[in-house]
């Protein structure tokens, strides 16, 4: 029952796991408070700080719109028409996301090597992000009923004011929530802007981190790209306001109507096709015909791509131990216990949802040098960023396996004589483990596509799949970063799409 | 043998009281139904009997174990009472079989692990307890391929490997469609009675508790408002609300004169039911009247003139509204024979005692 008290030492526990992860950001957040009104009023006024900070919003807004422009018809022609083959359309519109935007962006400039700029990274970012508002507005239309366009157009609406009418109210907080997804994208993106050569905050981070007499100001930046996405985070929540639950669940069947597409065929076809071709199609098919030229394959250097492969596993299963060793206490009490206390440890813990991976990894540089220098370019501070933050993931994970556990079960195992702790292994746990399990292969396999904090936090010498990858792209040898990107998508992109539920949450309810 | 006895149970959920001094005793061997609308607190009453809900304050007891008494809580893994939850809660990664073995591990000092189950799974006990509910044959099932009634016989053979002195069952059967929920009814009793079990079955179905059971508790609002057998409960109800319950009613006002009240429906001979004294005459009091006690018939002069007003067919019998002349509206149980078509005149009279009820 979701209204016991929680016991103190799961709240003690679910405290200290929220504080572990945090500590590094305040201290982030100090370090800049104590560098000194001087410092920092001249770093905040140098010339570069206003355009960096125009061109991350310039490229969030950008990527925002274009999404939600392309997001959204795509969503209604995957759900309100008679698409043929609809089951496969849905999958192929959640394809991108298991694309890394580095891989996306390493896949156009092998093809086209000048690439670069504004709009490359608008481009590429916009194809990479479109699954964000396709999805959720997806399932947002599947249980919108379309009876208020109907009584709309019995008074005399034209069917596109109808649908204004009745069933964009229904999608707009999943509009707002996908739209809020891409804009921290886009905030936190690294390598496709950094591989496509357009400054950013992100960049500016890496760049200042890189040339290590100037921290302070690296930090200052960091700070600057947290501010702006707690502001988007703001933004979205006063826009959804009060509209968020006028339209939950409707009582019973939902109804809609489908659209016939007839001459509007060709255009509907084309259009829920050509994202998923560009984002995925394209990069792939570059990536393979790279990795067959003759040339590719002479150079390739099995021992290190071995070594790369098994970087890449054991730092990323290390983050995933780390990430549900901290969720578990925090998943535990937001499944099982509600009030206050909770909701506010719950909330902490998915902070890490909005948080850049350059900023955590930034934070963790400054933390592990001023606290326990041993550890510094340590692989376990590494795995340590993936724990910090893949947490959400793994919280989430616990909580719903946790939820589909019936308290019946316990109550059942309690009244046959098993004491708390007994019922908790060997049901509660026992019963919720294939959940927990799947979701620490999820941290695992989008440990392993992570950029930004993997080059700030990697022991020296210790190449991971995405560096490699990185590294030989910005150095533009398209053929040797080819196996890496071959082998990144076998062990991360391929099961990161079936674990993720991004393939569940499409198909769901299309048959 | 032991009697379960409950005296000032108080419980509160947050900040409201969900059972107010709740007071029961059931007698060893016997079934109780706790019987009331939904939120009425009955299956907080069997939460907290098990001990998964923690009293306020007041004692409960099972014959000399004091299982809950000033504040003080027996945890619920030590009362070894009988627990049927209304979704069976078989354990979905354990067989029909190892559920059952389940039961008699905690107690049999094993391990609830999965390899010991999978190797307790065919002791004597469990193939004994799954024989009790006729499904020997499934042992090896996982509980995904059971029906629901299944699943409940299951469940009952796991909360029995206790040994229990009680088992509570929490709405078992209301998942079940009527006919299967009525067979199951059935087998259930015969099963706690031969193997000499107290029963405790919390209903919102009111013919469910009164054929079933031995005894019927009637709550609402967290208070037990009346406790007896199924006639006593159906015949002489504590309460015009719990007459309502429990059955069809008539309530209409009346006035109270030596054991008679004249009403509507002309005189009848009438008990007193509260516990206040019997008024005095002249009093104004409330009849209440079972439709099936309401004779109606045509061409008459005997009884109050009415009009049938509706009739509602079941097969077996029908209900007829009737308009008394005074413009009273009533309803009268008839067999199908007697069916009248609406709007005939009848005339209305009363047979055998009524109840009479304060104001």
């Amino acid at each position: 029952m979701a209204t016991r008290r929680a016991p103190r030492p799961l709240v003690v526990l679910a405290v200290v796991a929220c504080a572990i992860t945090s500590i590094p950001l305040l201290y982030l957040v100090v370090r800049v408070g104590s560098s000194g009104l001087d410092e920092l009023t001249m770093a905040l006024g140098r010339q570069r700080i206003p355009q960096l900070l125009g061109n991350t919003v310039a490229l969030a807004t950008a990527v925002t719109i274009s999404c939600v422009a392309l997001g959204v018809p795509t969503a209604f022609l995957l759900t309100r028409t008679r698409l043929r083959a609809t089951t496969l359309w849905v999958i192929v519109a959640a394809l991108p996301l298991a694309i890394p935007s580095y891989l996306a962006a390493y896949g156009w400039l092998a093809a086209i090597p000048t690439m670069n700029g504004f709009i490359a990274a608008w481009f590429v970012l916009t194809l990479v992000c479109v699954p964000y508002i396709t999805l959720p507005v997806a399932a947002a239309l599947r249980v919108a009923t379309s009876g208020l366009d109907d009584v709309a157009r019995t008074l005399g609406y034209g069917p596109v004011r109808s649908f204004l009418l009745g069933t964009w109210p229904q999608i707009r907080p999943a509009t707002l929530a996908g739209s809020l997804l891409v804009c921290l994208y886009v905030l936190s993106e690294f390598g496709a802007v950094a591989l496509l050569r357009y400054p950013v905050l992100t960049t500016a981070i890496n760049q200042a981190y890189g040339s290590s007499f100037n921290r302070n100001y690296a930090a200052i930046l960091a700070t600057v790209l947290v501010a702006l996405a707690v502001l988007v985070v703001i933004a979205e929540q006063s826009a959804r306001g009060r509209a968020k639950r006028r339209f939950t669940a409707g009582s019973g069947v939902v109804r809609h109507s489908v659209i016939r597409l007839g001459r509007w065929a060709p255009a509907s076809y084309s259009l829920v096709a050509i994202v998923p071709l560009l984002a995925v199609g394209m990069p792939v098919g570059v990536l393979f015909y790279r990795l067959l030229q003759a040339e590719t394959l002479r150079e390739l250097n099995v021992t290190e791509l071995l070594a790369a492969t098994a970087n890449t596993l054991a730092l990323s299963i290390g983050g995933a131990v780390i990430a549900v060793v901290l969720a578990l206490p925090i998943g535990v009490l937001a499944a099982r216990y509600s009030g206050r206390i909770v909701r506010v440890i719950e909330s902490v813990g998915y902070l890490a949802l909005g948080l850049p991976g350059i900023v955590v990894g930034l934070s963790l540089v400054f933390f592990s040098l001023a606290v326990v220098p041993a550890l510094y370019q340590t692989a376990i501070v590494l795995a340590f960023a993936y724990g910090v933050l893949f947490m959400p993931k793994a919280i989430g994970a616990i909580r719903s396996s946790l939820g589909q556990v019936p308290t019946s079960l316990e109550d059942v195992s309690r009244t046959l004589g098993y004491s708390t702790s007994q019922t908790w292994w060997l049901v509660t746990a026992r019963v919720a483990r294939p959940g927990i399990l799947a979701g620490a292969l999820l941290v695992a396999v989008t440990a392993m596509k992570e950029l930004p904090a993997t080059l700030l936090l990697r022991p020296t010498g210790t190449d991971t799949l995405a560096v490699e990858l990185w590294s030989r792209t910005s150095a533009s040898a398209y053929g040797a970063a080819a196996p890496y990107a071959a082998v990144l998508i076998v062990v991360a992109a391929i099961p990161a799409f079936f674990l993720s539920g991004a393939r569940r949450a499409a198909t769901e309810d299309t048959a | 043998m032991n009697t379960l006895s409950l005296s000032n149970v108080n419980v509160n959920l947050g900040e409201s009281a969900v059972l107010r001094s709740v007071n029961l005793d059931v007698p060893p061997g016997s079934l109780v139904a706790i019987v009331g609308p939904s939120g009425c607190g009955k299956t907080t009453l069997l939460r907290t009997i098990a001990g998964l809900q923690r009293a306020r304050s007041g004692d409960i007891r099972l014959g000399q174990r004091m299982l809950t008494t000033h504040g003080l809580h027996l945890a619920p893994e030590k009362r070894q009472i009988g627990w049927v939850p209304q979704d069976a809660a078989l354990f979905p990664h354990l067989t029909v079989a190892e559920n059952v073995a389940f039961g008699l591990g905690a107690r049999g000092g094993a391990a609830g692990d999965s390899r010991s189950l999978r190797k307790r799974s065919h002791d004597a006990r469990v193939t004994e307890l799954l024989a009790l509910v006729g499904l020997e044959s499934l042992a090896d099932r996982s509980p995904a391929q059971l029906s629901g009634g299944q699943a409940q016989r299951v469940a009952l053979a796991r909360a029995l490997a206790v040994s229990p002195q009680l088992v509570l069952l929490d709405e078992p059967f209301a998942a079940l469609d009527p006919v299967l929920r009525a067979e199951l009814r059935i087998e259930v009793r015969a099963l706690l009675r031969t193997q000499g079990v107290t029963g405790i079955l919390v209903t919102h179905d009111q013919s469910e508790a009164l054929s079933v059971a031995d005894y019927v508790a009637v709550m609402n609002e967290g208070e037990i408002l009346q406790f007896g057998t199924p006639p006593s409960v159906y015949g002489r109800p504590a309460t015009p609300w719990v007459a309502h319950f429990v059955g069809d009613a008539v309530v209409l006002p009346g006035m109270w004169s030596h054991g008679s009240v004249s009403s509507a429906l002309g005189n009848a001979s009438s008990e007193w039911v509260s516990t206040l004294p019997a008024p005095a005459d002249g009093v104004t009091v409330s009849l209440m009247v079972r439709p099936e006690q309401l004779v109606v018939a045509v061409g008459e002069d005997h009884g109050a003139p009415a009009t049938v007003n509706s009739v509602s067919y079941t097969g077996h019998d029908a209900v007829l509204g009737l308009v008394l002349d005074d413009g009273t509206v009533c309803e009268s149980r008839v067999t199908a024979a007697g069916l009248l078509s609406a709007g005939t005149r009848v005339t209305v009279q009363i047979a055998g005692t009524c109840l009479a009820y304060p104001v």
